[in-house]
């Protein structure tokens, strides 16, 4: 059952590990604006329409 | 009616067709060509006309090539990498967020841009060597998106955001949790041989995790306490405080003696539930501001006119560097930052910002003119008279209420109840400590903290956070935004509403006008609309757009008499089109007017060919359901107009409202001041409600002060909170609701009485488990947020369109 020493231990630092990934995520303003990047990440797949070298497909959409 | 392909507007002057596309003006079909001709039409398939209509003013950012301006706005400036930060009001959509953060494809200067949506912020990275400041704003100016630069911006940023909050309430998320675990073994299994072995263990592991839970989250309710007592008040934090203190050092105790496991996941559980309630407590709408004053209202710099040996010479320059003495140039719809005096120009002042007087005053060059008027017209040049700060309005915020916290008188329900409380609970630690004394000494001590301990108001400092949190959010849907939940509190006790007349009960915008007199022809009216067509008075413009826009011909001869009227012909047709006094000027005969209409305060009369024709009176149109509003809100308060402008609206305003309704006409913005003070000494509870900067005193002197804003993005004065002017009517409701909101927690308290008592009787009893204790704690404060939670939402039901 000495095992129970490690288990604990590892199980404290996975804790406090995720705990350290935590703090600096707010730190850096990841949680200051929680609107924006749930708008922005659906426009990427748009992005290749616009592609000047596409102008057909384009135009295409818009008449749909 | 087409809409424009742009911007959603209806059609009204003009429709452009272009690309088989519909737009209202050509500053719409502008932007549209900008972005088809860089393939960003992609904008217009996000959302349905989604643009917002350009409107660029010559010459208006000149100021930004000043290298002392452009130093202060950039947030960092080195080689071929500039920063900046904007905001941008008219963000409202996602269509925004893609076409400014595509702005890269417009100018290869760009190179990479930013949008904060719930901020209305962009910060965008470019290089000046490409696009200097000036373009890259203009560049934004005509796609729509002005940024607002003002006086603010030029002041020292602070960058830093209190996260502390969320900080406290992660480290004690995590000792919560991890204390959970290492103290479940211990709840059910007694005795057993490896629990035996480990127990110690545990125990020090979960001292360990309460360490940072006591000293570093719960900190702030020791502080909090000591603040407290030290000013003589028992606040909710000193029971809260001591319960904390005790659970801390009973736990210890218990495990340096080897007496039991101790309470830390009671401990943890209760910082965590209470820190919960703070954060939920702490919503804010970032895109407003509550703070303002007229830093954000003035421009950063304005145009001086120097004569060196004859020479003109035009420079931007900072207000605050404008000495006495300084010639200024004032283009039209921009505000004079400081008292001057005209010295060259026609100028028509709207002074509504200031006074609240509605219609713009002609002065005539040597008059003086105040700070906080806006010229509507032509350019002029006028001499300072004092620096920026020294002005007439800019001393209004230097009256003391502007530096005061408001929150900090007011005893909120919470700390009104600890007292109370806190006595109650003390008494009753003490007496059964001394019953246990007699009884089964050993037992005594034991008793005394657990009593502590279980009547932690946990639930009863949960109680209004979640309550008013609620409410808080529910008003924002309903276009009220209030600066903090205090406030809800606050206005459940208001007994007098005081309010601002122009602009806040009259709709800014919609002035009714009325013809009164001979009918016009067709050759009159058509001549009209053409002469009006070519005024840039601001009643010329409101009268034109109420005129039929058919057929209208343009005048041969067109004169403008300031401050007087206009003079026109066309074929053998003459027009005077003015003020009584220019009528009376040309030999014209006004007809005599009932006294009552006489009072009226702006009327346009017309004469053709030097016969009187009639006049069109402009009404004040008041706000939608005001009778309404005031007949409910007098049934147990009091109410006062207090106006800026002159007494001519008396007699049609007294017969809107209920009888008793005070009104006070003609005061400035000290005045406003003053009468709130002078009821607040006459014990009144006050809301104010205004609009702008002339009711900034009066809204921060009173115990609430509520702005009323046709465009919540624009900027309002320092206030409370900010009621979208569509929601005027409900003004009753949020009245009710905040007084039922209180009546909410009222009976939270009183179900958080019953855990108490429940919790008490274990606790004197003195067979307090930690496992009891680790139940009753999180179980009522749980309810108490559901109960609170449910009880809002059917309130609000009502509100609800």
């Amino acid at each position: 059952m000495n095992i129970i020493y490690l288990l604990l231990a590892i199980s404290v630092i996975v804790a406090i590990i995720f705990f350290i990934a935590f703090i600096v995520s707010v730190k850096k303003g990841q949680y200051d604006d929680v609107y924006t990047p749930s708008v922005r990440m659906l426009f990427d797949d748009e992005l290749v329409k616009t592609d000047p070298e596409n102008k057909q497909p384009l135009n295409k959409v818009k008449s749909n | 009616m087409e809409l424009c392909f742009h911007c959603g507007e209806e059609c009204l002057d003009e429709t452009i067709l272009y690309s088989e596309k519909t737009f209202c003006c050509s500053g719409c079909k502008t932007v549209f060509e900008i972005l088809n001709s860089n393939d960003l039409t992609y904008y217009y398939d996000l959302e349905k006309n989604p643009g917002i209509s350009p409107k660029i003013r010559e010459g208006k950012y000149d100021y930004l090539e000043n290298s002392e301006i452009m130093g202060k706005l950039l947030e960092f400036d080195h080689g071929t990498t500039q920063i900046v930060s904007f905001d941008i009001p008219s963000i409202h959509c996602s269509s925004c967020i893609w076409i400014l953060e595509n702005l890269h494809k417009l100018h290869k200067g760009i190179k990479s841009s930013q949008v904060d949506f719930p901020k209305k912020k962009i910060r965008l990275s470019f290089s000046s060597e490409e696009i200097s400041l000036k373009n890259l704003v203009l560049l934004l100016c005509r796609i729509g998106y002005e940024p607002n630069i003002s006086l603010d911006n030029y002041e020292e940023r602070e960058s830093n955001v209190d996260r502390s909050l969320i900080y406290k309430l992660g480290v004690a998320g995590f000792a919560f949790g991890n204390i959970m675990f290492l103290s479940f073994p211990e709840y059910f299994e007694i005795n057993e041989f490896w629990l035996d072995q480990f127990k110690h263990l545990f125990r020090w592991l979960m001292f360990s995790f309460s360490l940072p839970v006591v000293f570093y989250s719960g900190r702030d309710y020791f502080t909090s306490a000591y603040k407290g007592l030290r000013s003589g008040i028992l606040n909710i934090d000193v029971p809260i405080a001591l319960g904390i203190l005790v659970l801390f050092l009973r736990s210890t105790a218990e495990i340096v003696l080897d007496l039991g496991t101790g309470f830390f996941d009671s401990l943890s559980g209760l910082v965590f539930f209470l820190l919960l309630g703070k954060f939920f407590q702490q919503k804010t709408y970032s895109f407003l501001s509550f703070e303002r004053d007229y830093k954000s209202y003035f421009p950063i710099a304005v145009t001086r006119v120097s004569t060196e040996a004859g020479k003109i010479t035009e420079e931007q320059i900072q207000v605050y560097k404008i000495q006495k003495g300084d010639r200024i140039i004032i283009r039209n719809e921009e505000l004079i930052p400081m008292d001057a005096i005209l010295i060259k120009g026609d100028a028509s002042i709207d002074y509504s910002f200031v006074t609240g007087e509605a219609e713009p005053v002609a002065k005539v060059s040597g008059e003086k003119l105040f700070a906080g008027g806006r010229q509507q017209g032509g350019i002029i040049e006028i001499e300072a008279l004092k620096p920026v700060k020294q002005s007439y309005l800019t001393q209004l915020w230097s009256d003391e209420v502007f530096s005061k916290d408001k929150n900090s008188a007011f005893q909120n329900l919470t700390n009104k109840i600890s007292k109370r409380f806190t006595y109650a609970v003390l008494s009753i630690a003490v007496l059964s400590a001394i019953f246990w004394m007699f009884y089964d000494a050993s037992k005594a001590w034991n008793v005394f903290t657990a009593v502590l301990i279980i009547a932690c108001p946990c639930a009863i400092a949960l109680a209004a956070p979640f309550t008013l949190g609620n409410m808080l959010r529910i008003f924002g849907k309903n276009q009220l935004y209030l600066k903090d939940t205090n406030i809800i509190e606050q206005t459940a006790n208001i007994d007098t509403v005081v309010f601002d007349k122009t602009g806040t009960i009259t709709a800014n915008d919609k002035s009714r006008i009325e013809y009164e007199g001979l009918e016009l022809t067709e050759e009159e009216k058509s001549l009209l609309g053409g002469s009006l067509r070519a005024s840039n008075h601001p009643l010329s413009r409101s009268l034109y757009n109420i005129l039929d826009k058919n057929n209208i011909s343009t005048p041969e001869d067109f004169t403008e008499h300031t401050g007087l009227g206009l003079e026109t012909s066309y074929r053998d047709l003459n027009l005077k089109i003015g003020s009584s006094t220019f009528m009376n000027s040309s030999e014209i005969l006004v007809p005599e007017r009932p006294a009552e209409k006489k009072n009226e305060k702006t009327s346009v009369h017309i004469s053709s060919n030097n016969q009187y024709k009639g006049c069109f009176s402009f009404h004040n149109s008041y706000r939608e359901g005001l009778s309404e509003l005031f007949k409910e809100l007098s049934t147990d308060r009091q109410l006062i107009i207090l106006s800026g402008d002159n007494d001519g609206e008396r007699e049609r305003l007294s017969r809107l409202v209920p009888e008793g309704t005070r009104m006070y006409f003609d005061q400035k913005p000290g005045d406003k001041l003053q009468f709130i003070k002078e009821l607040q000494k006459q014990g009144n509870k006050v809301m104010m409600v205004g609009d702008g900067l002339n009711d900034a005193g009066a809204l921060a002197q009173s115990d609430v002060g509520i702005v009323i804003s046709e465009d919540i993005n624009v900027f309002s004065p320092a206030c409370d909170g900010i009621l979208d002017a569509k929601r005027f009517r409900d003004l009753g409701s949020f009245f009710k609701l905040s007084e039922r909101s209180i009546k909410v927690i009222k009976l939270s308290f009183l179900l958080s009485l019953c855990y108490n008592l429940i919790g008490l009787t274990f606790a004197v009893s003195g067979n307090l488990m930690p496992v009891v204790a680790a139940i009753l704690m999180p179980l009522s404060s749980i309810s108490i947020v559901i109960f609170t939670t449910l009880a809002t939402q059917f309130l609000s039901k009502k509100l609800k369109n």
